[in-house]
């Protein structure tokens, strides 16, 4: 047994995973209060990358930064969260709520054609290069904890670290807030909520608000421990996000949570052992074949995932 | 709310009993709802006869290699788009791995006709087993996705579609991102297709078969009841309809579909590469579906040929312009009511253009220095008119610095901003700048990469349909019960 591959890769699978479940977590909020698969929550991350990798540009790139790294990280960070959180509330008034009414498969059209939209805006923009955050510039690979086996970079921990701190503050304000609560109540039913003075679309805005935030914030996390970036990156993101929201239990926050840790380290482990277990004849892009079995078997199984409660069907 | 005499007890509400009742008198006195009420009327064999003719009569016009390829690509695209209505337009269900049996139609035509597989079938053989392995590839997706809503089958749906390409990419028997470009021509009973013509033929006969296919089938008990599941699933189940084993054949008949258009694609190409199986090709498909309306036929024909026409055409930045500010001036005309509002914005577009283009040239002379990429009559006028400030673009069409990259995100911003006002006479004056922006914005940064630019508007295209007509051009308004 390789001790040390195996610490490597769960380090990596808990970084991965951190970024998943920030992913999931916004598209589990969504879905949650509007019943809505939000298939641009991808491309969401993707803009908030490019909005961090335009932030280190401005402060004078990754090698001289203008600023001090960590205010530098943070100010990445919120620029992200902002930009993200307020395109993520354009794509709802736009594209979501014109079809409130509409056939179910109406909004999912509309949510493909904006995924396209902002993809190609980027490629528009910043062309089909992939570009990098040069993470290695601004901080130096050497610094970390190192124990044994383990060797961790201090930009994982950052990012794991952020990661969840930005999901702890979101369980407070879901579960002790008065937005939280007109939250949870939206999301349980819209017109009972409605009829007790929660006023609906605004909960409804703020919750795209925060859960783009949160695909912003990861958008800026890939870029730093990730490397580069690209405007097809969040295709995967979102498809991953989407998996680990559906493996925890669509709709659930502590579920969101495990299911992007989830498949963050089944994603990590299958990238490291499906040569070995398939005598090379699998190589490494494989896992996502592993990814998309746990999906399948979690429709087949265990439908409304491991936190989900078993939806029943009103008519 | 009460029901109180008023003037608007006149109008029935909407959604209530006498509206819903007279919704068919309503939708009778537009135009568009006329002429496809004449297209309803009309017997199938003449429907099939008027949308056969135009691709039949379209070698004799031609004599150009090059549009020859874009009539088969069209016809191609249109079995595609026929593929994808089954799913989306009839049963109603979001399939987003459609393009994945095109794939897999294409290679197993490599498997079945080429060097590489060192066979080569006869496509009387070919064309049917692959139509089917590709319907059974279908079934076996839509098997774990049977009980599920629409949501969550269009994750398993896209998962599959990216597991097929991973495979592609990565796989040994496939070549990876190389292909397999190795292909024999079609041979149909013994004879070997080579001409660009044949190969129309060839695609033609496959539209007309399975577009009789389709109607006969949309026709059928099972037509009806797909139509019946799409309005409401549970009411369907109720009335003992099999829903979990329609949806699978929903899905088989689209799949096999996609497989036909692949089969006959990959000789075209000559070759197969995973490429050709994209998330491009997929909205591209979706947008065809969406813009000629889902469920009908005869639309979902026209949206392709318009689609592929239009992207074919953008190709070309001497065409691109003429598309663009066609469409602009057609969308006008089209939405703005009475009929001289259109013309008095575009009036006073050029003229406040011309105004700024002249302030601009005495403040600032660098901000008119650019001349427009391209060339063509249209260019020279515009150059003339809108603003092109000097190195805003680089050699590849990428924008060098953030004036270019805030004036695009600035004019998103502004057209959504646009669709808030509510006022008409704001929305009006406000158009003209808006317009104006675009065109700066066009001629700047979009007509210098006009292949990313036709994806943009495909993209712009999708969003804005399902806000203001999901049903497309020839789709049916479903009328929707408050």
């Amino acid at each position: 047994m390789d001790w040390d591959k195996l610490v490597q890769l769960l380090v990596n699978g808990v970084t991965l995973g951190s970024v998943y479940a920030l992913v999931a977590l916004g598209f589990s909020m969504i879905y949650g209060i509007l019943k809505l698969l939000n298939l641009a929550h991808g491309d969401v991350v993707m803009v908030g990358a490019f909005i961090g990798w335009g932030v280190i540009g401005w402060l004078g790139g990754a090698q001289d930064p203008n600023v001090a790294v960590w205010i530098l990280i943070v100010l990445m960070l919120l620029a992200a969260m902002v930009g993200c959180g307020f395109l993520g509330v354009a794509i709802e008034r736009f594209a979501y709520r014109p079809l409130r009414r509409a056939p179910r498969i109406a909004p999912l059209i509309s949510a493909l054609g904006v995924s396209f939209f902002l993809q190609n805006s980027v490629l528009l923009l910043f062309g089909a290069d992939f570009r990098s955050y040069e993470a290695f510039d601004l901080v130096d690979v050497e610094v970390g904890i190192s124990w044994g086996p383990l060797n961790v970079w201090i930009i994982r921990i950052i990012v794991i670290a952020s990661a969840f701190v930005m999901m702890a503050g979101l369980w407070l304000l879901v579960t002790r807030t008065k937005l939280g609560k007109a939250m949870r109540a939206t999301a349980f039913d819209r017109e009972a909520a409605a009829m007790m003075g929660v006023d609906v679309d605004r909960v409804i805005v703020k919750t795209f608000f925060i859960g783009s935030a949160l695909a912003g914030a990861a958008g800026v996390l890939v870029g730093l421990v990730f490397g580069s970036i690209n405007h097809f990156m969040g295709f995967n993101y979102g498809l991953k996000g989407f998996t680990a929201a559906v493996v925890g239990g669509i709709g659930s926050i502590p579920g969101a949570m495990f299911g992007g840790l989830f498949i963050g380290l089944a994603d990590a482990l299958s990238v490291g052992y499906i040569e070995d277990f398939t005598r090379g004849r699998l190589g490494s892009a494989f896992s996502d074949l592993v990814v998309f079995l746990i999906l399948i078997v979690f429709m087949l199984v265990r439908p409304q995932g491991i936190f989900g409660k078993p939806e029943v069907k009103k008519v | 709310m009460s029901l109180d005499q008023g003037p608007e007890q006149e109008q029935p509400r909407i959604g209530v009993d006498e509206w819903v009742a007279s919704a068919e008198e309503r939708r009778a006195r537009s135009l568009a709802s006329r002429a496809q009420d004449a297209i309803d009327r009309a017997p199938a064999p003449v429907k099939l006869l008027a949308l056969a003719a135009p691709f039949a009569i379209f070698p004799l016009l031609v004599d150009s290699a090059y549009l020859m390829q874009v009539g088969i690509d069209t016809l191609i695209f249109v079995l595609l788009a026929h593929g994808l209505n089954v799913a989306v337009g009839w049963v109603g269900l979001l399939d987003l791995g459609f393009v994945a049996f095109f794939g897999i139609g294409a290679y197993l035509y490599a498997a079945l006709a080429s060097e590489y597989a060192g066979r080569h079938w006869d496509a009387a053989i070919a064309i049917p087993l692959i139509a089917a392995a590709a319907a059974a590839a279908g079934f076996l997706v839509g098997l774990p996705s049977r009980r599920l809503v629409g949501d969550y089958l269009a994750i398993v749906t896209l998962f599959f579609l990216q597991l097929w390409l991973v495979i592609l990419v990565n796989a040994s028997w496939s070549r990876g991102p190389n292909g397999i470009s190795d292909l024999y021509p079609l041979q149909l009973f013994g004879q070997q297709i080579t001409s660009l013509d044949g190969y129309f033929y060839v695609a033609l006969v496959a539209f007309v078969l399975i577009i009789s296919f389709l109607y006969l089938l949309n026709q059928s008990r099972t037509g009806r009841a797909w139509r019946a599941l799409r309005e409401d699933e549970l009411a369907a189940e109720l009335m003992t309809m099999p829903v979990g084993r329609l949806k699978l054949m929903g899905f088989a008949v689209g799949a096999g579909v996609a497989g036909v258009a692949g089969a006959i694609f990959a000789p075209v190409q000559g070759a197969v590469f995973p490429a050709n199986f994209d998330l491009v090709l997929l909205i591209t498909v979706y947008a065809m579906v969406v813009l000629g309306g889902a469920g009908s036929l005869v639309g979902v024909t026209v949206g392709a040929v318009l689609i592929n026409g239009s992207l074919e055409a953008l190709r070309d930045a001497d065409n691109a312009s003429w598309i663009f500010y066609g469409i602009v001036v057609i969308a006008l005309i089209a939405l703005l009511r009475p009929w001289w509002q259109p013309f008095a914005v575009i009036g006073a577009t050029l003229v406040f253009g011309f105004v700024v283009h002249e302030v601009a040239e005495q403040a600032r002379p660098s901000l008119v220095g650019e001349t427009v990429f391209g060339g063509s009559r249209i260019d020279e006028l515009i150059d003339a008119w809108v603003l092109l400030p000097q190195d805003i673009v680089t050699q590849d069409g990428l924008p060098t610095g953030w004036t270019g990259r805030l004036a695009y995100i600035g004019l998103v911003a502004a057209v959504l901003g646009l669709t808030l006002v509510r006022s008409r006479v704001w929305r009006m004056v406000g158009l003209v700048p808006v317009l104006y922006l675009a065109a700066c914005v066009w001629a700047n940064l979009l007509i210098a990469q006009p292949a990313v630019a036709r994806y943009v508007l495909i993209g712009a295209l999708l969003v804005g349909l399902m806000a203001y007509r999901p049903e497309g051009i020839f789709g049916k308004q479903r009328v929707e019960i408050v």
